[in-house]
């Protein structure tokens, strides 16, 4: 990295700058920082040509993030495939359509969702800052990627999980040697603990002290995608919302391309999906407000189920300023919407991707997307994490001999049982 | 008996460091009142324009967000404890 965008703290509300520090709040009118850059000196600088030079990861376009000097990463974190998905534009959209695509973040490494990236970034300060232990309140993925990011930098991790977080989630965080502690709440008292304990212990918080920097990772979603679709950006993006910070920062992104020229300015519309069970965000916004209502997360939608979203009012609006729109959908859909998208474009995502693929489909349903406009899905999570969402979805089938005979028989035996559940 | 209040470190800078107080607040708008007797410089600086808590400023009462026990129309009870933390971390 030959070149970094200056860049620091300030208040989104009342503008005052803060330099660099792990600090997330301003302490004059107690609004969240935000990192901000000198993006006109990297004009002429950072090009498409520098960026494509880089590696095969977010870290190609680090002169754009808060990436301290000399930070070295030597983690290939991100830039995940963005695929067609005309198999599912053909169940979705009357007549089918070539221009819907899936940001597929389910299998970003190192801990298959898109957490890598915001860990990635919030690391590397932790470094900067000093700190010997990280860790995060999370409701799983984050959780994997901070104890296995933090393996890789010699840093200790202190993770904490609501108590009844699906199992492969806390697997995937024990197997790194992260001390994991699971809170008897929802995520929204584990998130208050940690501000606590942020307050009381010089740890590096991802998503507390740490945030502002964090939550720069998801810009990387956003210049990936204008990069893949050959510089463009597209006409709508449909994003899970949970805190409500990714839908942002691909909007963030995208400003920064187009004011560096890399792609022609476009009013993208921006989606937010959330599950019915924990949706204060898509409920503010059908309903005209700004103001986020805090709701009792009921969902099996776990990763999505913040009930108090930080983010949630500067989402709200900004999705309604690019005349987008949020939905939400019931449990028995978010399966369904794993199960559509698995079935047809053989992408796998959790929970939080059902989620996103359902309202899809439903925004479609409202006309609210064409199959005519470049639209852009973007799947977070893998389905190895919450397989537990698919319990009874599908039969354990019989075991069959090892003799054609058997085999043909059994295929007869399948093929009629469809014909059965097709005549239903 | 009052309600015990207790502050984030965020706040320390305008309370002279002071982490916790006591008040005999009946309510969110006395509580509100009460902290800018207290620490006027930080009264100053959790209302917005229209003299309410600011948005960003989340409180707790016995572990549960006072909005869902009424907001403003919610009456603290003897022994309460209460607690403002500015709304900071979350997901996607």
């Amino acid at each position: 990295m030959t070149f970094a965008c200056a860049y620091e703290l300030r208040c989104q509300e009342c503008g005052r700058s803060f330099g660099n520090q792990p600090l997330t709040i301003c302490d004059e009118c107690f609004s969240p920082l935000e990192v901000c850059y000198d993006i006109d000196s990297a004009k002429g600088i950072v090009t498409r040509e520098s960026i494509a030079a880089g590696p095969a990861s977010i870290w190609r376009y680090a002169a754009l993030l808060p990436v301290p000097q000399g930070f070295q990463p030597d983690l290939p974190v991100g830039f995940t495939p963005l695929v067609r998905a005309p198999r599912l534009a053909a169940r979705i959209f009357e007549g089918g359509s070539e221009n819907l695509y899936v940001k597929n973040d389910a299998v970003c490494m190192p801990t298959l969702s898109f957490k890598d990236r915001v860990v990635a970034i919030a690391l590397a300060n932790a470094k900067a800052f000093g700190f010997e232990t990280v860790g995060c309140s999370s409701t799983g993925n984050l959780a994997n990627a901070t104890a296995a990011q933090a393996v890789r930098l010699g840093l200790k991790a202190c993770i904490l999980v609501p108590a009844d977080l699906e199992q492969a989630k806390i697997l995937n965080t024990q197997v790194y040697g992260a001390r994991l502690v699971r809170i008897d709440g929802n995520y929204d008292h584990v998130n208050r603990l940690c501000s606590q304990i942020a307050d009381q212990y010089n740890w590096g918080f991802v998503n507390v002290n740490l945030r502002p920097y964090y939550s720069e990772g998801s810009k990387t979603v956003g210049y990936e995608i204008a990069e893949q679709l050959g510089w463009k950006l597209p006409d709508n993006v449909v994003c899970p919302m949970a805190g409500g910070s990714l839908i942002r920062k691909i909007k963030k992104a995208f400003g920064e391309l187009i004011q560096l020229g890399l792609v022609e300015a476009k009013d993208v519309k921006f989606f937010g999906a959330q599950a019915t069970g924990c949706s204060p965000i898509s409920t503010a916004v059908k309903a005209g407000t700004n103001d986020v209502e805090p709701q009792r997360p009921h969902t099996i939608a776990r990763s999505l189920a913040i009930g108090n979203p930080a983010d949630g009012p500067y989402a709200a609006k900004m999705i309604r300023a690019t005349g987008g729109w949020a939905e939400d959908v019931a449990d028995e859909q978010v399966v369904e919407g794993i199960q559509l998208l698995a079935e047809t474009e053989g992408i796998f995502t959790e929970t939080a991707g059902g989620v996103t693929t359902a309202v899809t489909q439903k925004l479609v349903r409202q006309g609210r997307i064409r199959a005519d406009e470049t639209t852009v899905v973007c799947i977070t999570g893998n389905g190895l994490k919450t397989t537990d969402a698919l319990n009874g979805k599908y039969a354990t089938e019989r075991a069959v001999r090892p003799r054609l005979a058997d085999f043909a028989e059994y295929l007869n035996e399948l093929d009629s049982q469809k014909e059965v559940t097709y005549a239903n | 008996m009052p309600i015990k209040v207790i502050l984030p470190t965020a706040f320390t800078k305008h309370t002279d460091g002071a982490r916790q107080m006591d008040s005999n607040a009946k309510d969110l708008d006395g509580l509100v009142a009460d902290l800018e007797t207290a620490f006027p410089a930080l009264g100053a600086n959790i209302k917005d324009e229209s003299g309410k808590l600011r948005r960003f400023i989340n409180v707790y009462v016995n572990d549960e967000d006072i909005r869902f026990l009424g907001a403003e129309k919610y009456a603290f009870q003897d022994g309460d404890e209460v607690m403002l933390i500015p709304s900071i971390a979350g997901g996607c």
